[in-house]
């Protein structure tokens, strides 16, 4: 027994370490500096102070920033869900080779550079892009529109960059599913509605909720897309923590941004998986 | 079942979405204007040959194979051993090290940008390619993890015990019986850490230096100031990498499978 103990003692030790090293330690220091003073002409202050929380909640610019990160991230998991659920479904009733094919088209953007893809939409999306062009085409619009520096610029472009992650998600989920019970359903006389309703949905919820909150955790802490589209004008918390460590070199505040950051990441991911189980639960034991 | 004209119709909008702005930055690469225009008249390598004189675009895609090749070893050298354990062994804290491994999958990435950016100047590390190792081996940890571990879990555990009843020490049986066993986990976690590597751009951004940098953050830095053919030629180039890459793990490995998992397979 012993030499079972000290033999998996040895083999969690090594990447245990690791992990102390440069992950825990990173993280703690960037909690201490969230703590820390910082003025312009003296840098960094090592003092225990609670000043850029309070900065961050007394100013409304803060909050404004806050609220535009969970609106965005919000709108682009609706979408997402709107979507993507559909096409997974669509996609499990395709046959080969056509569905290994757009399986392809599906996961293929997921390899390909964010920075890449959001050039594409910056493309799209400004004054002479082919989404103004067309718009003015179609008599739509008099003169350019822009949707660069807009919040529906972004939330389009994230969710070109996660809708890809809610496809796997219910795909995964329908993939456990039975063919035969849809035809059984049907040959029990039910509408496409119906099974839509009663079969497929009840199958593809625990995709569909692991996948949300895979695309709002990732909106949330989305950065180069922001960056791109929305620009300075249109700053959300990631890029906040950005120009503040890199352009106001104002670290302190930077850090205390980023901690705001992940934990409301952190209990968004676990207050969902609660409610999910939950609701599980009750399904369950009714 | 099968698709409707409506479900088809959807599928084909989907499909255009997805593909759209990738299939309009190659075509923009190849304009013979000065400018960014679409439609464009005329079909040119203009900018492509241009790229020659921008030989730090070069050097930012050798430097992101290498930190990306490196990384993914050392992630799966600190993996292997690990997953091993979680997937065979019941101890104390095994859900408690499963979860700390993992967590880099939950933390944001910018969070862990600015926690390398204050660590690296702490120990002396800012803007070196040792430094941009580390901040890549953490990212892609759990990648490569929940490979190995999904190849250490299906392992048939009396294999072993028959090596070890024939006289094979722990070392045999970890050379001879486990590592064959989990190949296949450390080959896929090697594409998908790879890949992971090689994309990412915003924890990069933060402890990348002028003279140390990848190229997605060098084309990142590039788009900030100006947006011109010249970029999106560079962008055409990657796809078309990408899009090489892919069909090379698909055809030995099946994206379905590395992406989703055994179950679709």
């Amino acid at each position: 027994m012993s030499a079972l103990r000290k033999e998996t003692f040895a083999l969690v030790a090594p990447t245990t370490l690791l992990f102390v090293g440069v992950v825990a330690t990173p993280l703690l220091m960037t909690m201490l500096l969230s703590f820390n003073d910082w003025n312009a002409t003296k840098g960094i202050i090592s003092v225990l102070t609670l000043k850029n929380y309070a900065e961050i909640f007394a100013d409304s610019y803060f909050a404004e920033i806050f609220l535009r990160t969970l609106r965005i991230s919000l709108w682009v998991t609706v979408i997402s869900v709107l979507v993507g659920a559909p096409e997974a479904y669509i996609l499990r009733r395709m046959r080969d080779p056509w569905r290994s094919i757009c399986i392809l088209i599906v996961i293929g953007p997921l390899l390909v550079s964010v920075v890449a893809r959001t050039l594409g939409w910056a493309l799209l999306l400004g004054g002479n892009g082919l989404i103004s062009q067309a718009l003015q085409a179609l008599g739509l619009s008099s003169g350019p529109v822009s949707l660069m520096f807009t919040e529906t610029g972004v939330i389009i472009a994230l969710v070109h960059v996660l809708v890809p992650f809610m496809v796997l998600a219910v795909w995964a989920a329908l993939s456990r599913m039975d063919p035969a019970v849809e035809r059984a359903a049907q040959s029990l006389g039910a509408g496409p509605v119906t099974i839509f309703r009663r079969v497929v949905l009840p199958q593809a919820m625990p995709g569909i909720l692991s996948g949300s909150i895979i695309v709002f955790s990732l909106a949330a802490s989305a950065f180069a897309t922001p960056a791109v589209i929305g620009g300075r004008r249109l700053k959300v918390a990631s890029t906040l923590a950005y120009d503040e460590f890199l352009n106001t070199l104002n670290w302190p505040l930077g850090a205390a941004v980023a901690m705001l950051l992940l934990v409301g990441i952190v209990a968004s991911v676990f207050g969902w998986n609660r409610l999910v189980e939950r609701r599980y639960a009750q399904v369950f034991s009714s | 079942m099968r698709n409707g004209p409506v479900s088809l119709l959807f599928h084909c909008l989907f499909v255009t979405f997805l593909l759209a702005p990738m299939v309009l930055v190659c075509l923009v690469a190849f304009t013979p204007e000065n400018f960014l225009s679409f439609p464009t008249r005329g079909f040119s390598l203009k900018w492509f040959h241009k790229l020659a004189e921008y030989p730090d675009f070069l050097k930012a895609f050798r430097s992101s194979i290498l930190i990306a090749t490196v990384s993914s070893i050392i992630a799966l050298v600190f993996a292997a051993p690990a997953s091993i354990a979680i997937a065979r062994y019941r101890f104390v804290g095994r859900e408690a090290l499963s979860a700390f491994f993992m967590s880099p999958l939950m933390i944001p990435h910018v969070v862990l940008g600015i926690a390398f950016l204050r660590f690296f100047q702490m120990i002396g590390l800012s803007g070196t390619t040792t430094g941009l190792i580390i901040g890549h081996v953490v990212v892609i940890f759990p990648f490569a993890m929940r490979m190995v571990l999904a190849a250490a879990t299906g392992m048939d555990r009396r294999i072993e015990d028959a090596a070890a009843s024939l006289g094979a020490t722990r070392g045999t049986v970890y050379r001879r019986i486990i590592l064959p066993t989990i190949l296949p986990g450390l080959a896929s976690g090697f594409a998908l850490s790879f890949i992971q590597s090689f994309d990412e751009v915003t924890m990069t951004v933060f402890v990348a230096s002028p003279t140390t940098v990848t190229l997605p953050v060098r084309m990142f830095n590039y788009i900030q100031d100006s947006i011109d053919p010249l970029i999106c030629s560079v962008s055409a180039l990657l796809i078309l990498f990408t899009a090489v890459l892919m069909l090379v793990i698909d055809r030995l490995y099946g994206l379905e499978r590395l992406f989703v998992g055994e179950t679709a397979a």
